[in-house]
């Protein structure tokens, strides 16, 4: 059984002791424990049920790498699924619980599945769930939601009452890993001068070296560790953190950190997560290796674990994983876990040498320790259940024949070691298959290439396949010499560091032991423990025809879960090369990915959630209206009143209570969101005439004329009254979208077409405040006001005025969008909130009231006016809107006329605008379509027209709605369909879309 | 993502301080031309592994739009310069050469 050791670990000597919950019960770990740590030590052997067969589980790993070891943790609002034990430390109080099991950990319903595991094959999902078609939506689709996912997702009701916050660093170097290389090279760039940045992802500085020994320049590893750190930290040009993991490498040295905070100590006050968002020079990986299992049968039983990992337990946390270990291994380094473990007075019945040739000078050590060493044998098969009870042994080179039954509590394999290269790829760096060592390593011809074609990525230690101390500690110094050198550093004078050489024997490469396994075994030698993806899948993929690695990993789902295949992917696709008969290099890998291990959602927000996730633009009146009953609606980034809510009154009352007053007294509305440009310059009315399709430049200064913008592809993208202020100058409206787009597509022409023309654009739409004085009464509350004359004859109908009204500068435009007697006031932004308040004022005898922007759309829609982006949606061109009469004839060029002249767009069938009345005065649903007879090529029906706007006026007391049909012009007076979701019909009337004041005599006041 | 060196203003940003706009170099076809002519102006571009220019804006600075080279394969850049050009200049294409002998790009070599 698993348990603390009398000795302590290096990580909690001294520590507190802490007491925690596991599934209910009360645990005791100590500070400086992981959750595995102290799950281990309390004999926690199983922790979890395996994806697809409900299977124990047991910890694997001792770090990024861990596969089964995910819980649920934290409480209510903290709650949080599938976190690593293996890299989240143990605080006092922590709740964590296990996955993936009904009703308990221990007995699983679930676990049924593998009793039927031979009818879930790889591909099953593909194969099961394809008929019969009416399945899917009521059976299968149910079924796999039921079964997707490991942990569960946190209550849709629950806030995360943590904050996260994003931090911008540069730096010249950055290292990331702080592992003996990382170190090495970090020192070695800074001695350069250049600004360095050294990140490591757990809490501890040193890496394996501490734990796997060895000598640097005559120092035992852990001290050469603490003087390197020492050292760093007293470099004023070297930034060191720790919890703090290099996530992700893309374009051009921009880099990814993501830092725990206070995962490790919750009552710490600030961000949980902090997500650096690093622009480095150079980035040196010393991301260091992760061991690789072996494939045997079983060897997903609780207590079969990575040797590194059982020998980091013991010395790390003094956490003996069981009393009798087996060793399996193709490789030295596993004989140190025997050797650790013998020392700490715990039983090692056996070392498996997969080899026939054995180890070298460790494999006389662990002999002269009286470890007994099997070199060539295999383990056939793995005893036990919920926790290993003993191992098969074999001949490696068979095909499993008993040889001998050895009774243990924990399998330490070791199937090779493979560099961490995920950093390096993620963004372009290739990778060479190094076949002596039997893994990937990055290929330092072609790394990732920087904004200069440099490669701006190096690699160092182990993560450059060096694996011994010896080598790589050199290598790690160079290549922090050289990034100092990249970046602009000086030449330093450094002696290079000096490890002790070891005599080790090469790995041989083992993917399946025994190598000549038949089908029973294969069927349960795991590769992918998260998604329980075994050999014998892997090898079906390849029969059926899935031989790129891309699509038998998705075949699989090998490599799919939370740990991307950290453990299985080398693995699987040396299956996948055998059984395809090919070399490894040739199946190659796939793709790696960022972020390197799963960072919170949290991380990648920041600081942008509630209020400041997005600003919010308000207009000088936005106070005013929301102390004034707006219901607001989001146009952009403006919030907008939809309308304005009196005491104990429903919004579909209010709009109709504003659309009455308008028509029949006085409105006012808040218009300062509309876009204003100022368009200034000798070529100002030849540039418009090039962006409008009707003529702007013959405009009289003193007159406005409403204009239509066509895209270069010929589609209305805006629409607004045009202004001449004085010969050179013109204001543009826009819509209250287009301000800011607009401006951008004059600029574009300006600067890359037409720069030659004495142009400028201001977009001045936030300086002023704009009022439309809306009604009959609309004349009335401006004379009384007082100041500038506004009468028919001083200010007509599509004039504009500056002058004085109430002691207001302001400039008074005399255009409507209502159909009713109209003014658009504009003063400056400063001025917009007393202007509005004095017309408030004098105006309540006249019945004054605000109107929102519901109330403005089926003002203009009873009109016939369209609006952009209810009328238009980037497929729709003027003449569809009837607007023949805005498009010049006279102009030899403008935006959108050779467009209109393809043959889509002279298609005399293209959809037209209309009004639709319907029969019983209901409304029409938005985006209704009218339906023909018959059935197009996919079975749906035909259609001829859709609805575009669709209103309830209160005015006419029925629905009102335009709408584009085929044809529609020529078909007045037609009554067509429009089916609703329900199946239910309306039948509406095609109309002249301008139902209200048709001859305009309203305000022409 | 990218860094990019404006050459309006001297700023080297970030890629999200610009935006990029397609294709640099095109010639507008309008009233008068032939639908070929048109459908090219309007559609066709080039989609190359390696070589291409590029406009791009410097919305969230100077506002003002410039052309980038770039490699679409490895992403260096060679060189910005002012969009206000029928062809990329002598210094640009030199840069280039440097990089990628033998380059070509429509008309460009």
């Amino acid at each position: 059984m698993s348990t603390r050791l009398k000795t302590a670990g290096r990580f909690t000597d001294g520590g507190a002791q802490l007491s925690f919950d596991f599934n209910g019960k009360k645990l005791k770990g100590v500070e400086g424990d992981t959750l595995a740590s102290a799950l281990l030590a309390n004999d926690q052997m199983m922790v979890g049920r395996s994806f697809k067969y409900h299977r124990p589980r047991g910890i694997v790993a001792s770090g990024g790498e861990e596969p089964n070891a995910l819980f649920n943790m934290g409480y209510t609002n903290t709650f949080e699924p599938n976190q690593r034990a293996t890299t989240t430390e143990l605080f006092d109080g922590a709740k964590i619980g296990s996955q993936n099991h009904w009703p308990t950990l221990e007995f699983d319903v679930g676990a049924l599945n593998t009793y039927i595991s031979r009818f879930l094959p790889a591909g099953f999902y593909y194969k099961m769930f394809m008929y019969p078609r009416a399945f899917w939506k009521h059976v299968y689709e149910p079924f796999i939601r039921q079964s997707a996912g490991l942990g569960k997702a946190p209550r849709a009701e629950d806030r995360d009452p943590d904050t996260y916050e994003h931090f911008y660093f540069f730096a010249d170097v950055m290292v990331v890993g702080g592992g003996i290389a990382g170190l090495q090279a970090a020192k070695a760039a800074a001695l350069t001068g250049v600004k360095v940045l050294l990140v490591e992802q757990t809490a501890h500085w040193g890496g394996r070296a501490p734990v796997d020994g060895g000598e640097v320049d005559g120092l035992p590893a852990d001290k050469y560790v603490d003087n390197l750190v020492a050292e760093l930290s007293a470099m004023e040009n070297v930034t060191m953190r720790t919890r703090l993991m290099g996530a992700g490498v893309y374009d051009h040295g921009y880099t990814l950190g993501y830092e725990r905070l206070t995962d490790h100590a919750p009552d710490i006050v600030g961000p949980r997560h902090r997500l650096w968002r690093i622009r480095a020079g150079h980035i040196v990986t010393a991301t260091g290796a992760i061991e690789r299992p072996i494939s045997f049968a079983s060897n997903d039983i609780p207590g079969v674990m990575l040797a590194s990992a059982v020998r980091d337990y013991a010395v790390n946390f003094g956490v003996s994983v069981g009393d009798r270990t087996v060793v399996v291994t193709n490789n030295d380094d596993a004989y140190r876990t025997a050797i650790t473990l013998k020392g700490l007075g715990l039983d090692v019945p056996c070392i498996i040498d997969a080899r026939a040739g054995g180890a070298g000078a460790l494999a006389e050590e662990a002999k002269a320790l009286g470890i007994r060493v099997e070199n060539g044998k295999a383990i056939s098969k793995v005893k036990g259940g919920k926790r290993v009870t003993g191992i098969v042994l074999c001949a490696q080179a068979g095909e499993g024949g008993v040889l001998e039954e050895i009774e243990c509590d924990v399998v330490a394999m070791s199937g090779g070691w493979s560099p961490v290269v995920h950093l390096w790829s993620h963004c372009g760096g290739k990778l060479i298959w190094d076949d002596p060592q039997s893994h990937f390593r990055p290929d330092s011809e072609r790394p990732p290439l920087g904004a200069k074609g440099e490669g701006f990525v190096s690699v160092a230690g182990s993560a450059n396949g060096h694996l011994q101390l010896a080598e790589l500690i050199g290598d790690a110094h160079g290549a922090g010499l050289d990034a100092g050198k990249a970046t602009g550093g000086k030449p330093a004078k450094a002696a290079i560091p000096e490890g002790a050489p070891t005599s080790e024997h090469p790995v041989e490469p083992v993917w399946l032991m025994p190598q000549g396994a038949g089908i029973k075994l294969l069927s349960k030698a795991w590769l992918d423990y998260q998604n329980d993806v075994k050999v014998s899948d892997v090898q079906l993929a390849a029969q059926e025809g899935f031989e790129s690695v891309e699509h038998a990993k998705r075949y699989t789902t090998l490599g799919m879960a939370t740990d991307q295949g950290k453990l299985s992917n080398i693995n699987g696709l040396a299956i996948l090369s055998d059984a395809l008969g090919q070399p490894i290099p040739q199946t190659g890998t796939t793709t790696f990915r960022p972020p390197y291990t799963p960072i919170s959602m949290g991380a990648i927000g920041g600081e942008a959630k509630g209020k400041v996730f997005q600003p919010l633009r308000k207009t000088p009146l936005y106070e005013w209206s929301d102390n004034n009953g707006a219901d607001w609606e989001p146009v952009g980034a403006w919030r907008r009143p939809f309308a304005y809510l009196q005491p104990g009154e429903s919004v579909h009352d209010a709009v109709n209570r504003e659309v009455k007053n308008t028509r029949e007294n006085l409105g006012l509305l808040d218009a300062s969101t509309l876009g204003k440009l100022v368009v200034k310059g000798p070529d100002a009315g030849k540039f418009l005439d090039m962006l409008y399709t009707n003529m702007m430049s013959t405009l009289k200064v003193g007159k406005c004329r409403y204009g239509l913008m066509c895209s270069e592809n010929g589609f209305l993208i805006d629409d607004g009254v045009v202004a001449r202020v004085d010969d050179e100058t013109f204001l543009c409206h826009t819509t209250t979208g287009g301000a800011e787009t607009i401006h951008g597509h004059m600029e574009e022409w300006l600067q890359t077409e037409w720069w030659d023309w004495n142009v400028y654009v201001a977009n001045v739409t936030e300086q002023y405040a704009q009022i439309a004085v809306v009604g009959p009464n609309a004349r009335k509350v401006l004379e009384k006001l007082g100041g500038m004359d506004v009468s028919k004859d001083a200010l007509g109908f599509m004039e504009w005025a500056d002058g004085t009204i109430g002691g207001f500068d302001a400039r008074v435009y005399r255009i409507s969008f209502s159909g009713e007697l109209s003014y658009e006031i504009a003063v400056s932004a400063a001025q917009g909130l007393a202007f509005w308040e004095a017309l408030h004022t004098a105006g309540e005898e006249f019945g004054a009231m605000p109107y929102g922007t519901e109330t403005l759309h089926i003002l203009r829609a009873e009109k016939g006016f369209i609006m952009i982006g209810d009328e238009t949606d980037g497929t729709v061109i003027p003449q569809d809107l009837n607007l023949q009469w805005a498009l010049s004839k006279k102009k030899e060029d403008y935006l959108g006329k050779r467009a209109h002249q393809r043959s889509h767009m002279a298609d005399p069938e293209r959809w037209k605008l209309v009004g639709l009345e319907t029969v019983d005065k209901s409304v029409l649903p938005d985006g209704a379509y009218a339906v023909d007879e018959g059935v197009n090529a996919n079975g749906q029906r035909n259609m001829f027209g859709r609805v575009t706007s669709t209103y309830y006026s209160a005015n006419l007391e029925r629905g009102i709605a335009m709408g584009l049909v085929k044809n529609g012009p020529d078909r007045m007076g037609e009554v067509i369909d429009f089916p609703k979701t329900d199946g239910t019909i309306i039948k509406a009337k095609i109309v002249n879309p301008v139902i209200y004041d048709k001859d305009g005599e309203k305000q022409n006041v | 993502m990218l860094i990019l060196e404006c050459p309006c203003c001297g700023v080297s940003g970030e890629e999200t301080e610009f935006h990029a706009g397609g294709e640099a170099h095109l010639k507008r076809h309008s009233v008068g031309s032939t639908d070929d002519q048109f459908e090219e102006y309007l559609f066709m571009r080039e989609n190359p592994h390696g070589v291409h220019f590029e406009r791009w804006r410097h919305n969230n600075g100077c506002g003002k739009w410039f052309h980038a080279a770039r490699c679409t394969t490895t992403l260096e850049v060679f060189g910005t310069y002012c969009a206000q050009t029928y062809e990329p200049p002598k210094e640009i294409k030199d840069a280039i050469s440097a990089r990628r002998p033998g380059w070509s790009w429509r008309n460009f070599s």
